[in-house]
């Protein structure tokens, strides 16, 4: 394996992992508060399909992640009705999310488009182009360094880079700010924030919005940046992954950045190796390749890394007083 | 007296659209959903391609899920309508079930046998299609290096792959094919991201014409495709038109036509395996305004010699069928 392949290689793990790092920060906010999010793919999902729609309609890329972003906060005001307000189970109001969103998705999108639940294919503006950063093609021919700057950092699009962004971002949010403390506890200790005078309700919902916009962002970067449009079913079962991810993260935001770079490498390769041969092994089936980002999820939950115990009062809907 | 003979001609024309209502024709769409933009859409025009010549009507079923491949079959059937087409190998298991519970129905699956009296088996010569368009993008590449990504990784998909590099490899021997596969579950029909990245690791290595055979998946091949400023070779229906300029030729597979046929045939139709290739008309590489441009005289004169030279038996392009393995790699 040359240095260039390899570098072909991460390229490729770095677009492969933003749609996980998104949801995945989007999980780990609704998490940390309390609220058990499944519904991380449904999210993903309802905003590739208005992103798409709307970027496919107005010919603009910036106004389809708008779109998204509203239609997956939608969903997520949604679950927050379900299971906050109501005291609802979190995990079935997140999988009825994921029902409604894959049916709605394509009922819609028949009725607008009659493309069988497709939207057109986007091009020009209505996608979120590769970005070149300065200096990418003079700087290129510098030996070692220059390739990694434009290969791999450079010539991605916009979302690529939010989603890096965000990790920092995140971290600062939840253990910087009060905010971010006043959240973490909502999600241990909810009786101890409702006596210090602060509305549980209120800040459950903040985390649970803010899990809708980063997944709005995740599903408009899989319809409009790294693919042309909408298909029927697109997140392909990346929402849960970022769920993985996230136990595997222990619920921090830098360990949610390796883990999802981990899994977004894992299908690079995948991709790329469809058989490796292993020394003393022989050939390793491509399917033991596309498989391995499940398997691993397995060893992580039966305990492999550590203990990942989740925020302590997770799935619990909050009521003052036992009725 | 005229009057009485309209009168009864009305009522026989009655009675014959009455039984006609009775053995309505019906079609099942695979999961890959009725609007693919290839092998289903492909089925979806030669119905209402038949509809509006015939002026009948039909009932479809598209399957949201494996689940109901049975149940689908058996309510049509159940429902009267005959016959009953299901393009799309994987209601073969389905339809060795139930065909046998209708011996008075007539079955119709395409891209697959299933051994029945009542069942009539639709095959294409995919691997001479897919003969003659590897010839097209082995003659279009400048790198010498070619891509080929395939949908789940089934036998059918290693008969295009198959035929596809024994096109190549005859008319460029030094040249290199990249064989992938996109998935090994239904999944894989639908894609289009990884259908994307596929292609961008083909092109990494060098790759400079991809074909894909891998229904829905494939829209994101010819979409990365265009993007890089590469070649895409479209599969079943024609896809020229989804970029054009960047889409080299599509290998047609006339799946409208086999199921129009079916539609015409109507119940009295003849049952056994049906074969159909280029002589048929039921293969061709599409050659329309959009790919004008990139087939030069001299490709086409290519492409139609080895069309001539299969059909005079001169070329025997190996079936993947016939022995699970392709001599070409």
């Amino acid at each position: 394996m040359d240095f260039a392949t390899v570098l072909q290689l991460l390229d490729s793990t770095l677009r492969l992992s933003t749609p996980l790092l998104l949801a995945c920060l989007a999980g780990l906010f609704s998490e940390r508060a309390g609220i058990f999010d499944i519904g991380l793919e449904g999210k993903m999902l309802a905003s590739a399909f208005f992103s798409a729609a709307v970027a496919a309609a107005t010919g603009s890329a910036l106004l389809g992640l708008a779109a998204g972003m509203f239609a997956s906060m939608a969903l997520a005001a949604l679950h927050g009705l379900a299971s906050i307000t109501f005291r609802g189970n979190q995990l079935i109001s997140g999988v009825a999310i994921n029902f409604l969103a894959s049916g709605l998705t394509a009922l819609i999108g028949q009725n607008w488009f009659k493309l069988g639940g497709r939207t057109p294919a986007l091009s020009g503006d209505a996608r979120f182009l590769p970005i070149d950063f300065y200096f990418s093609e003079t700087l290129s021919s510098i030996p070692f360094i220059g390739p990694i700057y434009s290969e791999l950092l450079s010539g991605h699009t916009l979302m690529v880079y939010v989603a890096l962004a965000a990790v920092p971002a995140t971290w600062w949010i939840l253990f910087r700010t009060r905010f971010g403390l006043q959240l973490r506890a909502v999600g241990e200790n909810p009786e101890a924030v409702d006596t210090a005078g602060l509305s549980v309700t209120a800040l459950r919902y903040q985390a649970t919005l803010i899990c809708g916009l980063l997944c709005g962002l995740a599903g408009a970067y899989l319809a409009t940046g790294m693919a042309a449009g909408f298909i029927r079913d697109m997140t392909a079962g990346k929402g849960f992954i970022a769920l993985a991810a996230l136990i595997f993260a222990k619920w921090r935001p830098g360990y949610a950045l390796l883990a999802c770079l981990l899994f977004g490498l894992l299908e690079a390769v995948a991709i790329r190796f469809q058989n490796i041969d292993v020394v003393g092994v022989g050939t390793v089936p491509v399917q033991f390749m596309q498989a391995l980002p499940y398997i691993l999820t397995v060893v992580i939950l039966a305990g492999f890394i550590g203990k990942a115990i989740p925020p302590r009062a997770g799935g619990e809907p909050y009521a003052k007083e036992r009725a | 007296m005229e009057k009485l003979h309209s009168v009864l001609a009305g009522a026989a024309a009655l009675s014959l659209a009455g039984s006609a209502a009775v053995a309505e024709p019906a079609i099942i769409y695979d999961v890959g959903g009725k609007f693919d933009k290839s092998f289903n859409e492909s089925a979806w025009s030669g119905a209402e391609a038949w509809k509006e010549e015939a002026g009948g009507s039909y009932r479809e079923i598209e399957l949201q899920s494996e689940a109901q491949r049975e149940q689908a079959i058996r309510r049509l059937a159940e429902a009267g309508n005959n016959p009953i087409v299901m393009p799309g190998f994987s209601f073969g298991t389905s339809l060795s079930t139930v065909a046998p519970e209708f011996p008075d129905t007539k079955f119709v699956i395409i891209d697959m046998v299933v051994d029945q009296p009542n069942v009539r088996s639709v095959l294409f010569k995919e691997h001479e299609g897919s003969y003659v368009v590897g010839v097209i993008a082995a003659m279009a590449s400048e790198s010498g290096t070619l891509g080929f990504v395939g949908g789940m990784d089934i036998p059918l998909i290693r008969k295009f792959a198959c035929g596809y590099v024994q096109g190549v490899m005859a008319t460029n021997p030094n040249a290199r094919v990249i064989q992938n596969m996109t998935g090994t579950t239904g999944a894989a029909w639908n894609d289009p991201v990884k259908g994307a990245e596929l292609t961008r690791a083909q092109i990494a290595e060098g790759a400079d014409v991809v074909y894909h055979a891998a229904g829905g998946t494939g829209i994101g091949v010819l979409q990365a495709a265009a993007d890089a400023g590469i070649l895409g070779i479209g599969v079943d229906a024609n896809q020229n038109y989804l970029q054009p300029g960047s889409v080299l030729t599509s290998m047609v597979k006339r799946v409208d036509s086999a199921v129009h046929a079916a539609f015409s045939d109507g119940p009295e139709m003849e049952t056994g395996i049906v074969e159909i290739s280029f002589a048929e008309g039921g293969i061709a590489y599409a050659l329309d305004e959009h790919n004008a441009p990139l087939i030069s005289d001299e490709i086409k004169a290519g492409a139609d010699s080895a069309i001539e030279m299969i059909l005079a038996g001169e070329i025997m392009v190996h079936n993947y069928f016939a022995t699970d393995s392709c001599p070409d790699s």
